[in-house]
C-alpha cells in the first residue's frame, strides 16, 4: 500500500476510509473533514479515532464532569487541578502530593494478567509525569460472584498482574478493595491508584513550548500491542459475535518501567525538561497532540525515527500503538546531550523525534513525506461533546419500594450468632489477605499502615515524620438503589477511613465505572452520581483533583451497578500518631460514635442472609461526617484513642470482629439502650466509627465528644478471647478467625 | 569511628534505599555502589539488596552475577570481605557460587508477602553476632522465587557445619528444603537469606518491629572492633 500523504489525501477526496472500523461515528468523520477542509490521511484518521474515543475525549461524560470544576470548595491545598496528568495538592513542609485513580477494566477481562499489570504501569507513569516520585499504589477491584467459574479465571490473573508489575517496580501496595457481585461478571472493574511525592518547585506540566525545543521519545520500543486500545476496546460493549480483541491489550515490562522511573527522576533532578507527558491510552497520538495543544501549538515530528520493536509497523500503527513504558519530553537544545547521557546510564533508549515549531500545526512526517497536518487542539481538546439523553429508569421506584427493613430478622441469640458467622465468612466480608499477601507492602521502608487497615499510610519525610494516607471506597449496591446518595456514601466512607487513620482528608480522585452511555438509564445514574459527588465534595471541602471515567461496562443489555469509586487523600503531620484498627490492649473501652438507625437497604446483611437488594441506602449527613472526622483526628493527635475502625458494610459487628482479629484480643459488648441487638450489630448507618479508649483518657474523650455534639455510646471493653455480645451469644476468636480467613483461599487457591 | 557499608544498585534493585537506611540507623556510613562500576569505594562490607535485578529475566540473579561490580565483590568476598545477600541478593550469591544451592519458584506459585518468624541457627557469622543462637525474630518476607533447594549431600554438609543460619518458624512460606531461610559460607563472612531484615529496623514502619537491625549492628561491631 502506498503512503497516504497529506498531498495524496487532497488529491483523492473520495477515497473510502475505515472510520467505522476505527470506532468513529458518521458525523464525527464528517466533522474531521470539515476541520481539515479535506479528507484526513490514514495517519490523521488514526489519531482522531483514538483521541475522540470515549476513553480519551470524555465525550459523553464531560457535560456532567464540569461540575467538579464549578462546585469547587475553598481549599488552599490545591496546586494543580483537573486536566493535567494528575492533580497536585499541598501537604505542607514544602511537599506536594499528586495522586489519581484510573480504570483498566476492559483489558483486564480480555487478558487479566497484562490488563491489570499495565493498569498499574499507566497510573504510575501519570504520577511520574507530574514530576513526582511514585511512593505507593492501591487497587480497588470488583469481580463477578466469588464462586463463578469465570471469577476463578479473571481474579488470579488480575492479582498476579498487579503483584507481578507493582512488586517489580518497588512500590508498596497499601490499600484498595476486593468486592464480588454477579453484576461484574464479564465486566470486572480493575481500578488502580498511585500516590507520588515531590517538592513544590518540582511540579512538571504536560506542555510543549519554546520553538526549537526538542521532542524526545524515550523508554521501551514501540510495538504492535495495544493498537486501538482506547477506541475499539475501552469504548465499546463486549459482543460475542465480533472477533476477539486480544491484540488491543498492551503487554507490560515492569523492569523497563522501573528503569524509566529512576531515569526520569534523575532527569527531573537536573532540571532538564521543559514539559513532559507519559504515553498511555492513544500512545503517540495523545502525547504529541496534547503536548502541542497545551503549549504554543506547533510541533514537527519525524515519525520514522521512533525506535520500533517491529520494523514492519505502518505509521498509522505507530501513532495508535499503546506499547507501555514510554515517555515523551520537551527538552531545550542545550540539555539534550545530558538528557541522552542519563538515559544511557539507565539503559533506556531515547530518540529525538522532532521539535517545537513557531506555527500552530502538528506536522508529522514519514521518511520526509508529510502524513499529518492538523491543529493539535482539534485532536486533543476539541473533540465531540454529547448531551446524551438520560432518564430515571422505570424500575427505580419498585427497587426503592422493596424495603430491606421488612426482611425477616434473627429472633434469638443463636440466630444472631449464625448470621454473624455467615456475614464475616461471606466472600465480601471475609479476609482478603490471600490476595493482598501477593503484593509487596513493605518496599521503600516507609509503610506505616497497609491493608487491612482503614487507610494505607506512608511516611514521606523521615526527619519530620510527615505522612500521607489514602483510602478508596465504592459501594455499587448503594449506588444502584440511589446513585446520588451512593456516590456521596462512597465519598463519606473514604473520607471516614482516612480520618479514622488519624490523617486529615484533603482532596479526592475518582474512578467512575458505569454501563453504556447510550442507555438513558445508565446516563441518569451517571448524572446523579456525578451531581452527588460534586455536591458532596463541596460540602466536605475536598476538591476533585482528577480521575477517570470508564463507560461501556456491560455485556449485552445488562449494565454493572453504577460504581463510583472515590479515593480520598489525607495528610498527617506526624505518623507516630496514626491510629490502627487493632484492639491491642485488654481493658480499653469501646465507644460507638455516631447515630445508629434501622438502615438495611443495600446492606451486607441483606445480601448475605437474604440475597436481597432493595429499599434505600443509608442516609448521608456530610456535616456529621466532618464532625466525626475532626473528633477522630483530634483524638489521634492528642493520644485519646489507641484504635479506630470505621463502620461501613457489615456494620458494627464486622468492624469489631476485624479489630479483634487484628489485635488478637476479644471484646465484650453490651447493646446500648434504645437499640435492639440486631440493629446494633448489623445496621449500616453512615457517619459512625468504633474506637478503643484507654481508661485514663475516657473522661477527656467523652468530654470532647459531648462538647462537640457527637453521640458517643460506651458499648463494651477489649477483653478475653471471644466476641461476646452480653445476653445474646459469644464467638471465640479461633472460630471467627477460621470463618473469616478460610473463605477466599477456599474459593480461589 | 564507624565503618563503610556499601549497597549495590543493579537495574531493577528495589530495596537499596532501605538497606542504606538500615546501615545508617545502625550507625554505619552507607555508601551507594553502582553495578557498572568495579570500584567498591573502599567499603568495608557489601549488601546485595532485594528486588528484581534485570527483571529476574532468564533466572533471578543470573544476569547480575556477571556485572562489573560483582567481579570485584566475588574476588573480595573470597578474600574475607563481609557480604550480605537479601532476597534477590541471596539469589545473586548462589548464582555467583559464593553460596551453595539455588532458589526455585515458591511451591504455591504465588508471590508472598508476610511477617515471617525465623530462628537464628548460627549467631557466629559476621552478620549475626548480635543475635543469640536459637533466638526467634520476626521480619518481613516477600518473594516469588524463594524456595531454597540443594542436593542432599550439600544440605547435610550445611547442617553438619552449622551453616544453616536461619530457619523458617511456624510456617514454611515457600517450600524451602529443611525450612532453610538463610545460609552462610564456611568462613562466616558471606551470608544470604530470603527474608528482609532491612524492613524491620524501625518501630514505626514495616512490621513495627526492629528485629532486623541486628544484622547491621553485628557487622558494624565486627568492623569497628577489627
Amino acid at each position: 500500500m502506498s503512503l497516504d500523504t497529506v498531498k495524496h489525501a487532497s488529491e483523492t477526496p473520495d477515497s473510502e476510509q475505515p472510520w467505522k472500523e476505527l470506532g468513529l461515528k458518521e458525523d464525527e468523520y464528517a466533522r474531521i473533514r470539515e476541520i481539515l477542509g479535506r479528507r484526513p490521511t490514514g495517519a490523521e484518521l488514526a489519531m482522531y479515532s483514538v483521541m475522540w474515543s470515549e476513553h480519551c475525549s470524555y465525550k459523553s461524560s464531560k457535560v456532567h464532569l464540569k461540575q467538579f470544576g464549578e462546585k469547587v470548595p475553598a481549599n488552599d491545598a490545591m496546586l494543580v487541578g483537573i486536566g493535567e496528568n494528575a492533580g497536585v495538592v499541598d501537604v505542607g513542609q514544602g511537599y506536594a502530593v499528586t495522586f489519581k485513580v484510573e480504570s483498566h477494566n476492559h483489558p483486564s477481562y480480555i487478558e487479566p494478567y497484562q490488563g491489570a499489570a499495565t493498569g498499574i504501569g499507566g497510573i504510575v507513569r501519570d504520577i511520574l509525569a507530574m514530576g513526582a516520585r511514585p511512593v505507593a499504589v492501591v487497587d480497588p477491584l470488583r469481580f463477578g460472584a466469588a464462586d463463578h467459574p469465570d471469577t476463578k479465571r479473571v481474579l488470579p490473573g488480575v492479582v498476579a498482574g498487579i503483584g507481578g508489575y507493582g512488586n517489580c517496580l518497588g512500590l508498596p501496595n497499601i490499600g484498595g478493595e476486593v468486592v464480588f457481585d454477579e453484576c461484574y461478571q464479564g465486566n470486572p472493574l480493575v481500578n488502580a491508584g498511585c500516590i507520588g511525592v515531590m517538592k513544590h518547585e518540582d511540579i512538571h506540566l504536560a506542555k510543549a513550548s519554546g520553538p526549537g525545543n526538542k521532542v524526545i521519545l524515550y523508554g521501551a520500543r514501540t510495538g504492535g500491542d495495544g493498537i486501538g486500545g482506547v477506541s475499539v476496546l475501552a469504548s465499546e460493549t463486549f459482543d460475542d459475535t465480533k472477533p476477539t480483541k486480544r491484540p488491543a491489550v498492551q503487554v507490560g515490562d515492569p523492569f523497563q518501567e522501573k528503569l524509566l522511573i529512576e531515569c526520569t527522576l534523575e532527569i527531573f533532578k537536573e532540571k532538564l525538561v521543559a514539559g513532559i507527558q507519559d504515553l498511555g491510552g492513544a500512545g503517540l497520538s495523545c502525547a504529541t497532540s496534547e503536548l502541542a495543544s497545551a503549549g504554543s501549538g506547533g510541533m514537527r515530528v519525524e515519525l520514522d525515527r521512533v525506535h520500533l520493536r517491529d520494523a514492519t509497523l505502518s505509521p498509522e500503527e505507530i501513532l495508535m500503538s499503546e506499547s507501555q513504558e514510554r515517555m515523551c519530553a520537551i527538552v531545550e537544545p542545550e540539555h539534550v546531550d545530558r538528557f541522552l547521557e542519563i538515559c544511557e546510564k539507565w539503559d533506556v533508549i531515547a530518540v529525538v523525534i522532532g521539535e517545537v515549531t513557531e506555527g500552530e500545526r502538528l506536522e508529522i512526517f514519514w521518511h520526509g513525506e508529510q502524513i499529518v497536518d492538523v491543529p493539535p487542539r482539534s485532536v486533543a481538546h476539541e473533540g465531540p461533546t454529547y448531551h446524551r439523553p438520560y432518564a430515571r429508569p422505570e424500575w427505580q421506584d419498585a427497587l426503592q419500594a422493596d424495603d430491606a427493613g421488612k426482611l425477616p430478622r434473627p429472633q434469638t441469640g443463636e440466630e444472631l450468632k449464625d448470621q454473624v458467622l455467615k456475614l464475616v465468612s461471606s466472600p465480601n466480608q471475609a479476609s482478603k489477605s490471600w490476595i493482598t499477601d501477593q503484593y509487596d507492602r513493605f518496599v521503600q521502608g516507609n509503610t506505616v499502615l497497609a491493608q487491612p487497615e482503614d487507610a494505607g499510610m506512608v511516611r514521606i519525610d523521615e526527619e519530620t515524620n510527615l505522612g500521607v494516607a489514602m483510602a478508596t471506597d465504592g459501594n455499587g449496591r448503594y449506588a444502584k438503589l440511589d446513585p446520588y446518595t451512593g456516590a456521596q456514601l462512597a465519598l463519606a466512607e473514604a473520607y471516614r477511613n482516612v480520618a479514622a487513620s488519624g490523617a486529615k482528608p484533603l482532596a479526592i480522585s475518582d474512578c467512575l465505572n458505569f454501563g453504556s452511555p447510550e442507555d438513558p438509564a445508565v446516563m441518569w445514574q451517571f448524572a446523579e452520581a456525578t451531581r452527588g459527588l460534586a455536591d458532596g465534595c463541596l460540602q466536605l471541602g475536598t476538591p476533585v483533583t482528577g480521575g477517570n471515567v470508564s463507560l461501556y461496562n456491560q455485556t449485552g443489555e445488562v449494565a454493572i451497578h453504577p460504581t463510583p469509586v472515590v479515593a480520598v487523600l489525607g495528610v498527617i503531620d506526624d505518623v507516630n500518631r496514626r491510629t490502627p484498627i487493632a484492639f491491642a490492649e485488654e481493658g480499653q473501652l469501646l465507644y460507638l460514635l455516631g447515630d445508629t438507625r434501622e438502615e438495611f437497604g443495600g446492606s451486607a446483611w441483606s445480601e448475605v442472609v437474604h440475597q436481597h437488594l432493595g429499599g434505600l441506602p443509608p442516609a448521608v449527613d456530610l456535616d456529621r461526617e466532618k464532625l466525626l472526622g475532626e473528633i477522630l483526628i483530634s483524638a489521634s493527635r492528642d493520644g485519646m484513642i489507641d484504635a479506630a475502625h470505621d463502620l461501613s458494610d457489615g456494620g458494627l459487628v464486622q468492624a469489631v470482629v476485624e479489630s479483634c482479629l487484628r489485635g488478637g484480643h476479644g471484646a465484650r459488648l453490651v447493646v446500648p439502650e434504645g437499640l435492639d441487638a440486631f440493629t446494633f450489630l448489623f445496621s449500616e448507618s453512615a457517619g459512625r466509627a468504633v474506637v478503643a479508649v484507654p481508661r485514663s483518657e475516657e473522661l477527656r474523650f467523652t468530654d470532647m465528644c459531648g462538647a462537640r455534639g457527637l453521640p458517643a455510646a460506651r458499648i463494651g471493653v477489649v477483653d478475653g478471647d471471644a466476641v461476646d455480645v452480653q445476653g445474646e451469644f459469644a464467638l471465640s476468636l479461633t472460630e471467627l478467625r477460621t470463618a473469616h480467613e478460610a473463605t477466599i483461599p477456599g474459593l480461589l487457591a | 569511628m564507624t565503618a563503610r557499608i556499601g549497597v549495590v544498585t543493579f537495574p531493577g534493585t528495589l530495596d537499596d534505599q532501605d538497606a542504606l537506611r538500615a546501615a545508617r540507623l545502625a550507625g554505619a556510613e552507607p555508601v551507594s555502589l553502582w553495578h557498572r562500576d568495579k570500584d567498591l569505594k573502599q567499603v568495608d562490607a557489601v549488601v546485595l539488596a532485594g528486588g528484581f535485578s534485570y527483571g529476574d529475566y532468564l533466572r533471578a540473579g543470573a544476569i547480575s552475577r556477571f556485572s562489573p561490580v560483582m567481579e570485584t565483590i566475588i574476588e573480595q568476598a573470597k578474600a574475607g570481605m563481609p557480604v550480605l545477600g537479601i532476597c534477590n541478593g541471596f539469589q545473586i550469591l548462589t548464582e555467583a557460587h559464593l553460596l551453595p544451592g539455588a532458589m526455585l519458584r515458591n511451591n504455591h506459585l504465588h508471590f508472598i508477602c508476610r511477617d515471617q518468624k525465623l530462628r537464628v541457627e548460627n549467631a557466629e557469622t559476621a552478620w549475626t553476632s548480635d543475635y543469640t543462637e536459637g533466638q526467634e525474630i520476626e521480619v518481613p518476607l516477600k518473594n516469588m522465587d524463594g524456595r531454597y533447594v540443594a542436593d542432599e549431600r550439600v544440605l547435610d554438609e550445611l547442617e553438619a557445619e552449622g551453616r544453616v543460619a536461619f530457619r523458617y518458624l511456624d510456617v514454611n512460606p515457600n517450600g524451602s528444603l529443611r525450612d532453610i531461610a538463610g545460609i552462610t559460607n564456611a568462613a562466616g563472612n558471606v551470608v544470604g537469606l530470603m527474608p528482609h531484615p532491612e524492613h524491620a529496623v524501625e518501630p514505626l514502619v514495616g512490621t513495627g518491629k526492629t528485629d532486623g537491625l541486628g544484622f547491621f549492628t553485628s557487622i558494624l561491631k565486627k568492623l569497628v572492633n577489627a
